[in-house]
């Protein structure tokens, strides 16, 4: 019984990270129909900077247990940061192109992000060395659960819950369902196109970044983490509906559980089983478990 | 005053004559490079009668490339079967049965859906020979051996030697004959068909095209000719990984097609010249080479989508409206 609660928990946390990755993709997918490749990307600099924070924050003698303060803060910042440069200075360009281009275009940015990466932090892995730990593991219902991890699921339950109340029940979230709907019908109502555009992608980048950052106290990072990552990510959307966010949680749960059992049970079988769901659900779903509705 | 018909043929043997001779004013490195685009060459082709020619964009071709890489890699390791025509049929055979079923599938969808099936597809045999080491060799791969080719054992000469010699103009010749079958291809009936699919479908299928089985047609003949492209490059590599059917392997042919402009029949393969060698000559300045080559990409899509035919044709456009 212990084992199976252990893997379970393992899977839920692996599931909150990739929740997070794959609300930004759903979110612009919803609104600007476009396939980012580049939120895998957007994910690995959250990580890279975030061991840069804490690291530094530990080095200046502040209370460690602190870190997850300046964490969050960094890839918040993040995120707000490169969402409208990339935005205004890539994205806006292929708006109503073909969806060839605009996957080629995120593509593109994949390439540049991996680069920019190795020119500043180099190939080789790097961690903060166990910092997680420092909040110990807790034991629950005979499951040993770094107490980290569960920080980790509720921040996630917290931006997902954020996240539901924004669409609902704000001015903004209205404005999103209805543009992701009919685009025209937002423009003839006077509503500012371009400054939607330019929120909605910061904040699937501000949802990488930050799922970055919190992923790192607990693992390595290395400079591949964002193409792997995104075709995680990709499993998730295509499981869960493409522009779905209930999708996004569902199937974030569903790929992040399935993968720490596979690893547990059947090594080989770990991504392989993921695809094959995948593929499994595009050919008798292809609009995903909860695709075809708004976001 | 010559016709455009036979100016354009007369460019072409013109190339044709020059890659011929290639290796014997060449350098061997440049020679193994010439090599190296044969094959890739053969893979654009075959993914551009998808992406520019039926309006399919398959962001896993290079699953089908691994296809044909390993077909090689085991018929010669684990079967000595050494004899590259037979290595080649059999790999046809292989990544046409596997596109038939594949292609099954996913010629029903289009667009996003369509790429991200083959993506999925792509991806699934990629865990499938990283997990599996024992039959495939996982992450570190499996060895080639050298092929024997037209039945001769050519194993007495230097390797860089027999790669830049023998192999090169059996390539070469490989090269030509897959670029003449597809070019008979697309001007055929069936290559029109294809066309009017990728402009519009309905009107197509109203006009009594069965657009599912055209695209599939489609499916399996890109299949078996970057399967082909994979044995030429496996051979010519000696070794194969992994690495060859990840999603960004993938990304890379289809850059290549837009780079040399997909709304060409020649676009493609002079993408794939331009990458391979711009590849070569940016990676010896710089190790951040990714950087650039997405730096171009962007620039590609923004501003210049029908990549380099597309702008050489745009300015031959010009120049006769200037006349």
């Amino acid at each position: 019984m212990e084992s199976i609660l252990n893997i379970l928990f393992s899977g839920v946390f692996h599931a909150s990270t990739l929740f997070l990755v794959a609300a930004g993709l759903q979110v612009v997918f919803g609104v600007q129909k476009v396939f980012n490749l580049a939120c895998g990307s957007f994910y690995a600099l959250g990580a890279y900077v975030g061991i840069v924070v804490v690291k530094s924050f530990v080095a200046g003698g502040f209370p460690t247990p602190l870190f997850i303060v300046p964490l969050i803060g960094a890839g918040l910042l993040l995120g707000f940061i490169i969402g409208p440069i990339v935005e205004r200075g890539l994205i806006k360009f292929v708006y109503g192109r073909d969806e060839t281009f605009q996957l080629l275009l995120t593509f593109a940015i994949v390439m540049m992000i991996e680069d920019v990466i190795k020119f500043i932090w180099g190939t080789s892995p790097q961690t903060t060395g166990g910092i997680d730990l420092i909040y110990g593991r807790l034991n629950l219902f005979g499951a040993t659960v770094p107490v980290y991890n569960l920080i980790v699921i509720l921040c996630s339950l917290i931006i997902a819950a954020l996240i539901g109340y924004i669409l609902l029940s704000t001015k903004f979230g209205r404005i999103i369902r209805a543009t992701a709907e009919k685009k025209e019908m937002g423009e003839a109502l006077g509503i500012n196109m371009k400054m939607v555009y330019i929120k909605v992608f910061t904040l699937g980048t501000v949802l990488g970044t930050l799922g970055g950052a919190l992923v790192i106290p607990a693992t390595a990072v290395v400079s591949e983490m964002g193409v792997e990552l995104i075709v995680l990510a990709f499993a998730v959307v295509v499981i869960g509906g493409l522009g779905s966010m209930k999708g996004a949680f569902i199937g974030a749960l569903a790929v992040g559980v399935l993968k720490s059992i596979a690893i547990s049970t059947f090594p080989e079988l770990e991504m392989l089983t993921i695809y094959i769901i995948v593929i499994a659900v595009l050919m008798i779903k292809p609009q995903g478990l909860f695709g075809g509705g708004k976001v | 005053m010559m016709s455009l018909k036979s100016t354009k043929a007369f460019i072409l043997i013109v190339i044709g004559l020059l890659l011929l001779g290639f290796p014997l004013v060449a350098s061997q490195y440049v020679s193994y490079l010439m090599l190296t685009f044969f094959a890739y060459a053969i893979m654009v082709l075959g993914l551009n009668l998808l992406f520019g020619y039926t309006g399919l964009l398959s962001f896993g071709h290079a699953f089908f490339m691994a296809v044909g890489a390993y077909t090689a890699a085991f018929l010669t390791g684990k079967f000595s079967i050494l004899c590259m025509e037979v290595i080649i049929v059999i790999a046809v055979i292989i990544s046409s049965a596997l596109a038939a079923l594949i292609g099954l599938v996913c010629v029903r969808y289009i667009k996003i859906y369509f790429a991200m099936l083959t993506l999925a597809f792509g991806m699934l045999f990629y865990s499938f020979l990283l997990k599996f080491y024992y039959l495939t060799g996982g992450d570190e791969g499996m060895r080639v051996l050298q092929p024997h080719l037209l039945g001769f054992n050519l194993s007495e000469i230097p390797k860089m030697q027999f790669l830049t010699g023998n192999y090169y103009f059996y390539c070469f010749f490989i090269f030509v004959l897959l670029v003449f079958v597809m070019w008979k291809i697309v001007s055929s009936p069936f290559g029109l068909c294809l066309k009017a699919i990728r402009d519009n479908p309905e009107k197509a299928e109203y006009l009594g095209i069965n657009v599912k089985r055209y695209r599939w047609y489609a499916f399996i003949i890109s299949g078996a000719y970057a399967a082909i492209g994979g044995v030429l490059l496996g051979s010519a590599i000696g070794h194969v990984d992994p690495g060859l059917t990840y999603w960004t392997h993938s990304g890379t042919l289809v850059f290549m097609t837009l780079l040399g402009g997909f709304g060409n029949f020649f676009g493609p393969l002079i993408g794939g010249a331009v990458y391979i060698f711009l590849q070569d000559k940016v990676m010896s300045l710089t190790t951040y080479w990714r950087f650039i080559f997405g730096a171009i990409l962007a620039f590609l899509v923004i501003v210049a989508p029908g990549g380099i035919a597309g702008v050489i044709s745009s300015l031959v456009k010009k120049e006769k409206s200037i006349e």
